[in-house]
């Protein structure tokens, strides 16, 4: 029989091996941000473990890691709310992918 | 479970107030109106380089770190805030640069007079106080999801400032970098998430105590280690870092390149040093040395290569940082009482504070080079001392300090560093030094070079650059030459309040 933290634990491992497959090979910068959703997600599951596990030390379950989890979903959310700004951004100067021309075409970066 | 116990110290509220004080400011830029970001900017960074200086001087006086408990909760539930003789060398270091940018910068980033508002100036000083409050807040952290925050501020400040300009390159870059970070942070994450699951805390001193060797921490502090990496731009994560910083406007630039990419490398310090079950592993130290030694080797020879001067400093900077990584087995293999009187550690501290005084001082040149003549290709550099003398023989001191040539404080700590290596035999070590050394010169001389060079028929200067800008430059440049001064032994200061490991 596998325990609940078990079960939570693997769904944690694989939303994080999901996460990092599409960040990494991924060509597309808005799925990149999505797989970084995923992989933040994998990692709040497994602060979820955290506390699950730390409650079997006598609480009901560890408070602490669930404020971390509160925050973690805060910062997640501006990443991704930072990174969409930047795509949009991109977007209206007529790029779609953040493949960077050689910087000796580059006319004129001085400023 | 309760680890050491902090107990806040008497200066401990200055520790606050260094974390606050930017902070303060910007929500003043938006209260008080955008129009006024640069003036409230100017009152906000004497007020932080005179706490830095008092945080300092507390450390000094008493010869401990300065703790401050928020709210008296202890950890694991409470925070801690602790200054060390480190974390306020660096504090200073931080203040005294982002002061000098600010001067570098007043006038460049001030509201046009006939609008009441615009976006450039105003996100431009309202980032520098939120990158300065991050930066504080990274040196002082003693919890590790604090430091995740802290972490993220940054880079949440850093990356809009690569793209300030808006053109489609820098838009670019800002993203890359910005994927770059997340992929930082989300291992940062996982690795504190591990941590927490097998010690039950993150404040540093409680994981010190508990912290031994089983597969949970070896891969939690893996993950970390290699997230920070990303963010410290270390060979081969670093292919973020040149269009990113190349990008950016001179000021930010130089922030970026002297500031931001330290703040991860003093956490996989504290990681490595303070958190870690002693002794640190061997074969990562190894590792992390051979990535510095490849950073300091490709990364030279790819500046030699550039045609622009803004991207080349980029470059030399990922080379710079790869000094730093030296560390890791100078440090573990030395026969001195404690880590912190080693000279490997000396000399990696002070190659960190002399690079960020002179990379600082190297942008800002370039910037003002670039803002006399127009362009920044290397070829075409010619007349340049003409146009702005000072910040050209700023470039030139700071580039000192890079080559490691006396005196600098590029040589000092490269010295120290070398002996370090001679004395525990990493003969590697001993070649990228040296060799880093020449890339670093023929760099410099390539610039110095050209910008010596006579004129062109027919030149003339785009814009007249105000001589106090051009002296904020040269005395940043100068201050990294002073640091050759100093005696080449390890300094007791930097050792205050870290404790004491075999």
């Amino acid at each position: 029989m596998i325990g609940t933290a078990t079960v939570y634990g693997l769904c944690a491992s694989g939303l994080v091996a999901i996460g990092l497959y599409g960040l990494v090979l991924h060509p597309t910068p808005l799925r990149k941000v999505i797989a970084f959703n995923l992989l933040g997600s994998g990692t709040f599951v497994l602060f979820g473990v955290a506390a699950r596990r730390g409650g079997a030390a006598g609480f009901l379950a560890d408070p602490v890691p669930q404020a971390m989890v509160i925050t973690g979903i805060v910062v997640a959310f501006a990443s991704t709310a930072l990174a969409v700004a930047l795509l949009l951004r991109l977007q209206e100067t007529g790029a779609s992918s953040i493949e960077t021309t050689p910087p000796e075409q580059q006319d004129n970066g001085a400023s | 479970m309760m680890p050491a116990g902090y107990a806040t110290s008497e200066g401990g509220a200055l520790l606050v107030i260094a974390v606050m004080l930017p902070i303060v400011g910007m929500i003043a830029i938006f209260a008080l109106g955008l129009r006024r970001a640069e003036r409230i900017a100017f009152i906000i960074l004497p007020g932080g380089l005179f706490i830095a200086l008092a945080i300092a001087a507390e450390v000094a006086r008493t010869g401990a770190a300065v703790t401050y408990v928020l709210g008296g909760w202890q950890p694991p539930l409470g925070i801690a805030l602790q200054a060390d003789g480190l974390s306020a060398t660096l504090m200073v270091l931080t203040a005294l640069i982002l002061c000098a940018v600010g001067l570098f910068a007043r006038g460049t980033f001030s509201t046009p007079p006939d609008m009441s508002e615009a976006r450039r100036p105003m996100v431009f000083w309202t980032l520098m106080l939120g990158l300065w409050s991050a930066l504080n807040t990274v040196f002082l952290g003693q919890d590790l999801f604090n430091l995740f925050v802290a972490l993220e501020l940054l880079t949440f400040s850093a990356v809009p400032l690569v793209c300030l300009d808006g053109r489609r390159e820098t838009v670019q870059a800002a993203l890359r970098y910005l994927l770059f970070a997340l992929i930082g942070s989300v291992f940062y994450l996982l690795g504190a998430a591990l941590l927490y699951g097998a010690y039950g805390t993150l404040d540093m001193a409680g994981l010190r105590l508990q912290a031994h060797y089983n597969p949970a921490t070896s891969v939690a502090l893996g993950l970390m280690i290699v997230g920070l990496m990303a963010k410290a731009a270390l060979f081969p994560l670093h292919l973020w870092l040149p269009p990113a910083h190349a990008g950016a406007p001179a000021a930010a630039s130089a922030v970026l390149s002297a500031l931001v990419v330290k703040a991860p490398f003093f956490l996989i310090l504290r990681l490595w040093f303070d958190v870690a079950p002693q002794p640190g592993n061997q074969l990562a130290a190894q590792m992390l040395a051979w990535l510095g030694i490849f950073s300091i080797v490709f990364c030279s020879i790819i500046a030699l290569r550039q045609v622009r001067l803004k991207l080349m400093i980029a470059y030399s900077t990922v080379a710079q940082i790869g000094y730093l990584f030296l560390v890791f087995p100078l440090v573990m293999a030395s026969d001195a009482p404690s880590a912190w009187q080693s000279i490997g550690w000396t000399g990696g501290v002070l190659q960190l504070v002399s690079h960020a005084l002179a990379k600082a001082s190297m942008f800002l040149a370039a910037g003002l080079i670039a803002e006399a003549l127009g362009h920044d290709r290397i070829d075409n550099l010619n007349g340049a001392v003409t146009a702005v003398p000072i910040s050209v023989a700023a470039f030139g001191l700071a580039g000192l300090s890079l080559m490691g040539l006396p005196p600098s404080g590029g040589f000092v700590a490269k010295l120290m560093l070398l002996t370090a290596a001679t004395e525990t035999a990493n003969w590697w070590i001993v070649a990228a030094i040296l060799v880093g050394g020449i890339l670093a010169a023929s760099y410099v001389f390539r610039v110095l070079g050209r910008a010596m060079a006579a004129p062109k028929i027919g030149f003339k200067t785009l814009a007249h650059i105000p001589l106090y800008r051009e002296l904020v430059v040269l005395g940043l440049a100068i201050s990294a030459v002073v640091l050759g001064f100093v005696p080449l032994q390890p300094f007791a200061f930097l050792g205050i309040g870290r404790v004491g490991l075999p």
